[in-house]
């Protein structure tokens, strides 16, 4: 008897999408993310392309809905481990990480993070790696569920067994939630469908080391820059480097993308847009900046996309054709070398931050997954649809389907309508458990 | 050294807009014979920071301003717009060529580039009867100095005056208060000439109470029409004026002209406001004709390399001229004559048949003239 | 019994949104002394589930009975707070918005002016607030039919998702046959398939399923109701049918760009001069020939009738590159003697295998060359194409004997019917309009009517089955449930005032008003009605109102407004 439930793994837009149209038709779904919060890559961005909608503001109403949704089980900081059976009836075992603090009791007042020893010394993966927050954390401020999280490699409890002589987080918690006695927790689902929405990784410029990236402070990658430029962020938002206020911003396209030499050939097929983006809020915030895009094409495909790409360009935004070759030092700042092919002359164009736009990349856990599932791999990695044009969503594994980027890389309207479309197959595989159980017969229409 | 800052002047001319595509590059005629290329100049201004040099830009002398390049920008883009302002800065410094000079200065002390004297103006219509404008008589024939002094223009002025009296058109001429309108000093970047002979002809226009006008030229017609204040005053081409008489039967032709013509479309008529057609339903009109097109027709004719001040600059490569590129494409069709409705074209046109010694094979003529033949 | 309000006002950050322009501490200050308001709260993210739990605390210890919220528009939480309220056990209909963010402290400089223009709106939702009634929302059945409006790939995929999952299907399409423009094209991009191979799996599954009834040769002349009860009258050869359906897809497609609109170009007078379309039939049909021989000079141009403003086409068609690609890989397998040209601006190739597809063009010996040609002219038995190279910096002539265009998509010419149809909204490209490009790429402003395919914008076979699949997923929500809940915001009318005069009916696009044939005043239907207000306005006496935007609760505002303009 097919089960009429589904499993959804991972928590971003993707998942999410998936999960609430999955639980809106009537079936049961079991939602598991692996970090403290819902939300994913999208909550990590300030605005969105073409619109320049908050992302925020257009994602957490479906967090929220998610979270509260009353046929959404939501497993947050937990992962699945194991998996078994078959279309219709899976097996799955999803362990529950001790985040050593009692969700029922916790408020999300913060007041634990204020008082953590190491408040201010552990760096933000979320802000990808910039800015500073306590051992106890959420991720970000809307974070679903609101509730915080110890890190087991920064506490020092935890990591050295002792944290003074009292915790200062148990101490401040006016809810009593903080719990060191948690442990792993180990939860058996049955389901029928499972939806794999693991998203991506960003390339590591440290591969193309011609750039400097991690050398020069001048240069950041396009997720970096995202963080900067973020209300949510570790600046609030303001766009500076050690405190200074860059002046000639340089971003260069296709970093870890179109690139043979390092064994990655693929485009990315965001970044052109979300440079575009991001050149646009760096001119909106950096008065006077002068501002450079170094490209090969400009990949502005979507709708309303090369409207936005013309918007981009009239701000004074020049665009230039060119892969640079490398960056070097110049006393104060750094200096970017390419071809500009248009002029068919070298150029050196000096820069005090220089944004790399890199690609997008599986996850590191992606092998893991495949082999738990039995999905097979693309040349890049990403997980394999079982028709390139008719079944994207599909994993040829039956039962299991695919959403988002750990398929491909692809932008928010693609990752929506493609979770939506998984939904649809898993729906379609779990409503035949409503037949096996309840016998509904076919409605019909009388015909002509 | 002529500097100018780059950056306000990309900002002001929109060039920012650009995507370096290249179709105004590759439209442009003058590209066929010179380096000027739009799209680099855009480049160059673009990349130079703010800090551009003139220098040595010669070529930027060569564009006749015949607007393909922002007639096909898929950007929106107007090079020419930004080529006739980079003139300016040229103008400014006082660096231009004496023949550009002269013309200037003729036009402002006479009214005209030509050096003619301003009494003369009227001197083409001597014998014909032609009244002064004045408040009430409906449409303002505004001749244009080519047509008023140049030998061969005045045939045509001569034959457009007869084909409208033989219609029965109330219209009026302006004599020698016919000022230049300006078009030609505008491409060349006199901006500060161009506002002078705006204000007074408009001065003009209204202390007349011009309600309805029309050219000999497509130069003064666009001009007229476009870079003018609008006031309520419509401008229209002769060829216009002419199609709008033909349609309502009160143009009619009572003798033949049994030839193959064949009709080159002036850039400021075709390219610039899109008046292909109405040209055309005139030759259709006269008995006999037959018209023949070229290959290079409408929207990509070939422009004969008069227009944005070149009647008085050679340019950077004098040794290819496009007119005789055009008058070979027009013996290829087999034409007896090659029409045109510009003054401007006529002159080059003309002069290329010449340079070709084709003189035995086509005859460059103007629609009136061809009009005035067949009444 | 006089009621008293006793009202809940909360002021939200929204992060640094509303907090970098307007001073939020004064505001609920200041609101904290308005008639009615038992409590006034700032908070950083009101929509967040601390800040929800705020209201709910409140509502529960405070015993409120209205909430008003100061943050976003309407249009983003409404719902999240009205559920909020609602689980707090108050009627969601007793919560009003405050909009300080879109139409205050993003729309103004920061500063004294902003601030006091918050205040002014969160006095007019108080005002307002302390009018709000509750109203009852209910439930209507859902017909477990779809109506799928197009047979092609979109259409088509739709149609087969719903009916899988079981429920009738009435597909509808104009044409004789299913399969739409795809099924005139020959290989797939990257992977060179047979398109017609994909096209007949679909068809063929579409033909064969029993819950899929296929009319084709027909077309949907009126469509009426409300999501859950649509009634399509649709014109088929042997007459007019009356389909019910729970929800619609649109799946329409598109039509390709008219490539004489590009006259320098010469398409329609050169006959080496064809479309990507014209291409893919002609190689479909096994032989590329032009003017009786073999063409050896073949010459693509990218972005005919996209990115041209020129022409009122400002957007990327999306797919014109990869199409060219495939074409000139097609041209080299058929006529390994052509040398094979491609002019472009940008080769948008992003998709999965599109890049790699790109570089096996290239190496297969198709010459790209960065430039958009301004024209083409005959030369002898030839023609050329003039255009700037622009990465040699040379303008360039190309001869050919045959010249592909890559036109783009355009929204079919019977859009604007069909828009009027179903009541749809445009984008500015012409094509329908999504409810929200990024987050609800399928739903329209229409609930229960979806989108599908081109019709919405280009896109490439994948993205279409994608988004096809994702409109059935958003189709089958109401129809799996089985019950919509309707709109509680509706007309009503007082029958003392009305004199049946019926120009509300006039104006009503929902056909929700009727003359009551006893009583001679005008009813009106509470499922079809969706509470525009159009009829409200038309009524010459008064006698329509709106619930939740009353007169009293309108005029309340008003007069905030202007009190504290005046103060």
């Amino acid at each position: 008897m097919t089960r009429p439930a589904a499993l959804v793994i991972g928590g971003g837009i993707a998942g999410i999408q998936a999960a609430l149209d999955i639980a809106d038709a009537g079936f049961k779904v079991y939602l598991v993310e692996r970090s403290p919060s819902l939300g994913g890559r999208m909550s990590q961005l300030d605005k969105t392309f073409p619109t320049l909608d908050c992302s925020a503001c257009i994602l957490t109403p479906k967090m929220v809905d998610a979270g509260r949704h009353p046929d959404i089980e939501l497993f947050t900081y937990a992962e699945v481990t194991g998996v078994s059976g078959e279309a219709g009836r899976f097996q799955a075992q999803i362990k529950k990480k001790p985040r050593y603090v009692d969700v029922e009791k916790c408020r999300g007042c913060g007041l634990c993070a204020e008082a953590c020893r190491l408040s201010g010394r552990i760096a933000s993966d979320f802000n990808a790696g910039m800015g500073k927050r306590a051992a106890i954390y959420v991720p970000f401020p809307q974070a679903v569920p609101l509730v915080y999280t110890v890190d087991p490699e920064a506490c020092v409890y935890l990591t050295r067994g002792v944290c003074g002589k009292t915790f200062k987080c148990q101490e401040a918690c006016p809810s009593d939630a903080i719990d060191f006695t948690q442990k792993d927790e180990m939860v058996e689902v049955e389901v029928g469908a499972i939806v794999v929405a693991t998203g991506f990784d960003v390339f590591d410029a440290r591969r193309k080391p011609k750039f400097g990236y991690g050398v020069y402070p001048e240069v950041i990658t396009t997720l970096e820059f995202e963080r900067l430029a973020s209300a949510s962020g570790p600046t609030l938002g303001k766009i500076a480097l050690n405190g200074r206020r860059p002046q000639k911003v340089v971003f260069i396209q296709c970093v870890g993308s179109r690139d043979k030499s390092i064994g990655v050939p693929y485009c990315s097929r965001v970044c052109c847009m979300a440079v575009a983006k991001q050149a646009h809020l760096a001119h909106d915030r950096l008065p006077g900046a002068q501002i450079t895009v170094f490209y090969m094409d400009v990949r502005a495909f979507g709708k309303g996309s090369e409207e936005f790409y013309d918007r981009v360009r009239q701000e004074g935004i020049l665009y230039r054709r060119g892969n640079p070759s490398e960056i070097i030092r110049r006393g104060e700042h750094v200096v970017v070398r390419a071809e500009d092919t248009l002029l068919g002359e070298p150029v050196e164009v000096e820069a005090d931050l220089v944004v790399l736009a890199v690609g997008l990349q599986p996850r590191p856990g992606a092998e893991a997954l495949a082999g738990m599932l039995h999905l097979k791999r693309d040349d890049d990695g990403f997980f394999q649809e079982s028709h390139p044009k008719l079944r994207t969503m599909e994993s040829g594994v039956p039962g299991v389907f695919l959403a988002g980027c750990c398929q491909s890389p692809k932008d928010i309207p693609d990752t929506v309508a493609q979770a939506k479309a998984a939904a649809s197959a898993a729906m379609i595989l779990l409503a035949g458990s409503r037949r096996e159980h309840l016998e509904i017969e076919d409605l019909r229409v009388p015909a002509l | 050294m002529l500097q100018i800052e780059s950056r306000p002047f990309a900002l002001e001319h929109g060039l920012f807009a650009c995507i370096q595509c290249g179709k105004c590059t590759g439209g442009c005629p003058m590209a066929l014979k010179t380096k000027l290329s739009p799209r680099t100049v855009i480049y160059r201004l673009l990349v130079a920071g703010n800090g551009f040099d003139l220098e040595g830009r010669e070529e930027l002398w060569d564009c006749t301003t015949c607007s393909t390049c922002y007639s096909r920008c898929p950007k929106q883009v107007n090079p020419m717009e930004m080529i006739i302002a980079l003139r300016g800065a040229f103008v400014e410094k006082g660096r231009v060529h004496p023949n550009v000079k002269a013309a200037f200065e003729s036009t402002f002390r006479h009214g005209n580039p030509l050096t003619m004297p301003r009494e003369e103006r009227r001197a083409w219509a001597k014998d014909l009867s032609v009244k002064p404008f004045e408040t009430g008589v409906e449409y303002l024939y505004y001749v244009g100095c080519t047509p008023a002094y140049d030998p061969r223009g005045q045939q045509v002025a001569r034959a457009l005056v007869r084909v409208l009296q033989a219609a029965e058109v109330n219209f009026g001429i302006l004599g020698e208060h016919e000022n230049c309108c300006a078009s030609e000093v505008r491409r060349l970047g006199e901006v500060g000439l161009f506002e002078m002979l705006v204000e007074e002809n408009t001065g003009l226009f209204h202390e007349l109470n011009v309600g309805q006008m029309f050219t000999t030229s497509p130069h003064c017609f666009n001009v007229f029409k476009n870079d003018y204040p609008k006031s309520g005053m419509q401008v229209q081409h002769y060829t216009q004026v002419l199609a709008g008489l033909v349609e309502r039967g009160a143009l009619k032709f009572t003798g033949k002209l049994e030839k193959t013509v064949t009709y080159h479309d002036p850039c400021y008529l075709g390219k610039h406001n899109g008046i292909f057609d109405e040209p055309r339903a005139v030759l259709k009109s006269i008995p006999g004709l037959k018209l023949i097109e070229m290959d290079r027709s409408r929207e990509k004719s070939l422009c004969c390399e008069g227009g944005g001040g070149r009647m008085w600059l050679e340019g950077t490569n004098p040794n290819v001229r496009l007119a005789q590129l055009r008058v070979q494409e027009a013996l290829a069709t087999g034409a007896e004559i090659l029409a045109t409705a510009c003054p401007f074209c006529l002159l080059t046109l003309d002069e290329a048949v010449k340079h070709v010694q084709a003189e035995e094979k086509i005859r460059v003529m103007d629609i009136a003239e061809l009009a005035a033949a067949a009444l | 019994m006089t009621f008293t309000p006793r009202i809940g006002v909360y002021i939200c950050h929204c992060g640094i949104n509303i907090a970098a322009n307007v001073d939020v501490k004064a505001v609920a200050k200041f609101a904290a002394r308005l008639p009615g308001v038992a409590v006034a709260r700032d908070y950083t993210y009101m929509c967040s589930d601390p800040g929800q739990a705020l209201i709910k605390t409140d509502v529960a210890e405070l015993n409120l009975n209205r909430v008003v919220v100061a943050s976003c528009s309407p249009r983003m939480h409404e719902p999240t707070f009205r559920a909020a309220v609602a689980e707090a056990g108050l009627n969601p209909y007793c919560f009003e918005m405050a909009n300080i963010r879109e139409q205050c402290a993003w729309v103004h400089p920061g500063g004294e002016a902003a601030t006091l223009k918050a205040m002014n709106l969160v006095a007019a939702a108080v005002a307002k607030a302390t009018h709000l009634q509750p109203l009852e929302t209910r439930q209507v059945p859902v017909t477990p039919a779809a109506l799928v409006i197009g047979g092609g790939m979109a259409g088509m995929q739709a149609a087969l998702d719903i009916a899988e999952a079981g429920f009738q299907v009435t597909l509808v399409e104009r044409a004789a046959n299913l399969g739409g423009h795809a099924a005139h094209w020959h290989r797939t991009f990257p992977t060179l398939e047979s398109v017609a191979a994909l096209v007949k799996q679909l068809v063929d599954r579409v033909r064969a399923h029993s819950r899929i009834q296929v009319l084709t040769e027909a077309e949907v002349l009126e469509v009426s109701g409300y999501v859950g009860n649509f009634h399509a009258r649709v014109r088929h050869p042997a007459g007019v049918a009356d389909i019910p359906a729970g929800a619609v897809v649109v799946a329409t497609g598109f039509e390709p760009f008219d490539a004489r609109r590009k006259p320098e170009f010469g398409y329609g007078a050169y006959p080496e001069v064809i479309t990507t379309p014209d291409f893919e039939r002609l190689v479909a049909s096994g032989s590329v020939r032009v003017n009786g021989h073999a063409p050896k000079q073949v010459v693509f141009i990218q972005c005919v009738g996209s990115r041209d403003q020129s022409l009122g086409q400002p957007y990327c068609s999306r797919i014109c590159c990869m199409v060219t690609a495939k074409q000139a890989h097609l041209v080299r397998e058929h006529l390994p003697d052509a040398q094979v040209t491609v002019f472009y601006m940008d080769v948008r190739a992003f998709g999965k295998g599109f890049e790699e597809f790109y570089d096996r063009v290239r190496e297969a010996g198709v010459v790209y060359r960065r430039g958009n040609p301004a024209e083409i002219i005959r030369r002898g038995e030839r023609v050329v194409v003039r255009a700037e190279d622009t990465l040699l910096s040379e303008p360039v002539e190309v001869e050919a004997d045959l010249v592909v265009l890559a036109v783009g998509m355009v929204p079919r010419a019977d859009t604007p019917a069909l828009a009027g149809l179903l009541k749809l909204a445009r984008s500015a490209d012409g094509f329908f309009m999504e409810a929200h490009p990024k987050l609800r790429p399928v739903e329209t402003a229409m609930a229960g009517v979806f989108l599908a395919g081109c019709c919405q914008g280009p896109k490439d076979i994948s993205e279409t089955i994608a988004q096809a699949r994702a409109a059935a997923s958003a189709a089958m929500i109401p129809l799996m449930r089985g019950r919509v809940t309707v709109e509680a915001a509706t007309a009503f009318i007082d029958e003392e005032l009305c004199a049946g005069c019926g120009q509300c009916a006039a104006v009503c696009s929902f056909a929700a008003l009727a003359l009551h044939p006893v009583r001679g005043v005008m009813t009106v239907n509470p499922v079809l009605c969706q509470g525009c207000g159009a009829c409200a306005t038309a009524c010459p006496s008064g006698a329509i109102n709106v619930k939740h935007f009353s007169f009293p609760q309108v005029m309340a505002q008003i007069g905030a407004l202007v009190d504290e303009a005046v103060a």
